[in-house]
């Protein structure tokens, strides 16, 4: 920080970033006092009864329940697993093959992330997903949002493979291992954070996931939480401040959790990179 | 263990060709090391031994079994790489042991055998350490510990030593030795110090871009440089070349740098090619073959003391003959009052000559 700053522009820097952050925090703040709340608004207050209640509600709603507790599980879950699988398979052999235009190929597919996991391609997704007979099943939706992760997923993970030496697998090669031993024993424990990283995110992001299911999925029974959350509004299209709230507090729940376990266990920031 | 041969074996990497119709034998026992400059192909030759490469074309036999295009793991070979390549998620006892592993030995006899190399090294007491938390020359030992339980028919070290201190290198470097013979392994040793190389090795090959320039014992290498490129690759400093050519109506050489005839003597019985006149040549002649004087001779080219390094029991001369240096090495403490002109004097019986080609001719 500059030395020779007036104490009135100190103070105007202070008084913006608390302006700042407490835009982003408001909501938080909220989303941590609403759902104890007996009364809620769209204010932030601490609350004048502390109660429950909201909770209780919450799970009177089977479907909404049912959303957060077996599909939002299987659908995040589902594309966790294939995610840091394929991600770390691909990026695997993308680093440690000759392909000719190897780099422009994995480019390439960055770019076609986007389009995939995104609004332009719902349409072909859509009838893909019909024709494969998978409109209106939790496969469908775990492929569709894999496959809009995955380049990314690739694209970080080969970060991770290119860091470890070739001459550790050469090593195994030479004293007998097998591709399979190599895997096993030593690529994949070295990529083990790599592979933290990708699973999480994926995981956040199918579990957030909105625009995907609500396209692909029909029956109630079958949607996540991010659609259930309607259920908590009222005939009239307003919400109700209480459920939602409370709703919306439990939704959060896992990726914080999830986060907290991966900090602690590989110490990274989320998007801040890993600590090595 | 078993003897490994290559039969003009090349290969390349696009337009680079890394190794060019290497054919080599090592016997048995026999510890051969590839030395060279980098870039020369020795770490390429030592990979297409490992089956880490696959040749273009040639053949590799390790024992009598052609293993050309076999994998690595059906080749039966150590390997020890210049970054060790420890696992650095594992200790030393899973490091060492991992090609027991992988083999499927029991977990008591892998321990066992592990402990018993590890003792022999003297690394026995750090097997529950990982590799980050032991020195460079443990790891060193632990990367040929693991070679060692392996019990391969071949050894092939990727400079070893490379990445330790002087010090440490001149013990690692007795150790290896000492090692090789109680054990009588079979190895390809890659190098690029000549040193190194001459301590260790019953043969060295000497590469160049890809060829072999020569094959030899370490003396055999050092004294009888069978082209330019050895002549002045081996030796410290490396032998003197001059370039020169033929005047056959004087029977003399001419030294390109300064014209100065210099009588062929006992070098014209040794000629054993047909050689023209005003064919150009090179004259090689190692630091300690030649001496300083005062006064002309025959067998001497005039020149001026450029610089003088003792050097504890020797003395280095540079001397400049025409705008060439030529280091003379005189083995005694004090070197006596020199003039600023001296003769430089060849010991002609000790004296290389190399034709238009580099390669030699006496
Ligand atoms: N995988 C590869 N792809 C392309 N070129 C390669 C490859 N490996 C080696 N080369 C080239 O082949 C030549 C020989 O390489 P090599 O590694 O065998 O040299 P070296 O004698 O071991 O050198 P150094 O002493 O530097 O280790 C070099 O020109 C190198 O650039
Ligand atoms: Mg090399």
């Amino acid at each position: 920080m500059n030395r020779y700053e007036s104490p009135l522009a100190r103070v105007g820097i202070v008084l913006f970033t608390m302006l700042a952050a407490s835009f982003f925090a408001l909501p938080l703040l909220w989303l941590a006092t609403a759902p104890f709340d007996a009364r809620v608004n769209l204010t932030v207050h601490i609350p004048a009864e502390l109660t429950l209640d909201n909770f209780r509600a919450v799970f009177q709603n089977s479907f909404a329940v049912r959303a957060l507790l077996v599909n939002n599980l299987i659908i995040a879950g589902g594309a966790m697993l294939t995610v840091a699988t394929v991600a770390t398979l691909a990026s695997y052999g993308l680093s440690r093959t000759r392909i000719p235009g190897r780099d422009i190929l994995v480019y390439v597919l960055i770019l076609f992330s986007s389009v995939v996991g995104g609004t332009a391609a719902m349409v072909p997704l859509f009838l893909l997903a019909y024709h494969l007979g998978l409109v209106d099943t939790h496969i469908g939706v775990i492929l569709v949002m894999s496959g809009g992760l995955l380049p990314s997923a690739i694209f970080i993970m080969r970060d991770f493979v290119d860091t470890i030496p070739r001459s550790y697998e050469e090593a195994a090669l030479v004293f007998g291992a097998s591709p399979l031993h190599i895997f096993r024993d030593i690529a994949f424990p070295l990529v083990r954070p790599g592979v933290a990283v990708v699973a999480i995110w994926a995981f956040v992001n199918a579990w957030g996931a909105f625009l995907i299911p609500v396209v692909l999925l029909r029956s109630p029974h079958n949607m996540p939480a991010s659609v259930a959350l309607y259920s908590f509004y009222s005939e009239a299209g307003t919400p109700v401040h209480t459920l939602v709230a409370a709703y919306a507090f439990l939704y959060t729940i896992p990726v914080l959790v999830l986060y907290l376990i991966v900090n602690w266990r590989f110490g990274f920031r989320f998007f801040g990179g890993i600590k090595r | 263990m078993a003897q490994i041969t290559l039969e003009n074996v090349t290969k390349t990497f696009g337009a680079v060709t890394a190794v060019d119709r290497v054919s080599l034998t090592i016997a048995e026992g026999e510890l051969v090391a590839l030395l060279g400059p980098s870039g020369c192909g020795k770490t390429t030759t030592l990979r297409l031994i490992a089956g880490l490469e696959i040749p273009d074309s040639g053949r590799i036999f390790i024992g009598d079994r052609e293993v050309t295009r076999l994998p690595p793991r059906e080749r039966d070979v150590a390997m020890v790489f210049q970054d060790y390549a420890l696992y650095p998620h594992m200790n030393l006892m899973d490091n060492i042991g991992y090609p027991l592993k992988v083999r499927g030995v029991p977990r008591e006899e892998l321990r066992q055998r592990v402990q018993e190399v590890a003792r022999r090294l003297q690394i026995g007491d750090l097997l529950d350490r990982r590799p980050s938390q032991i020195s460079g020359g443990q790891q060193q030992r632990a990367s040929v510990a693991r070679a060692v339980v392996h019990e391969a028919q071949a050894f092939l070290f990727d400079e070893p030593l490379s990445n330790l201190d002087a010090k440490l290198r001149l013990e690692a470097r007795a150790f290896l030795k000492h090692l090789q013979h109680t054990e009588g392994v079979t190895a390809a040793y890659v190098t690029h110090d000549q040193a190194e190389a001459m301590a260790l090795a019953d043969r060295i090959v000497v590469m160049n871009h890809g060829k072999i320039m020569q094959i030899g014992t370490p003396l055999d290498v050092y004294r009888n440089p069978q082209n330019t490129f050895v002549a002045a690759f081996i030796g410290n400093p490396p032998m003197n070349l001059l370039p020169c050519h033929l005047d056959m109506a004087q029977g003399v050489l001419v030294v390109a740098a300064n014209q100065a005839p210099l009588d062929l003597g006992l070098l014209r019985e040794r000629i054993r090619v047909a050689l023209k006149d005003g064919d150009s040549l090179t004259l090689g002649v190692r630091p300690e073959n030649i001496t300083l004087g005062a006064e002309p001779g025959p067998a001497a080219i005039p020149g001026k003391i450029y610089v003088t390094q003792p050097l504890g029991g020797e003395t280095l001369v540079n001397v400049e003959v025409g705008d060439q240096l030529v280091s003379v090495r005189i083995f005694t403490e004090e070197l006596p009052p020199l003039p600023e002109q001296v003769w430089l004097t060849l010991d002609l019986a000790r004296t290389f000559l190399y034709g238009p080609d580099g390669e030699r001719i006496v």
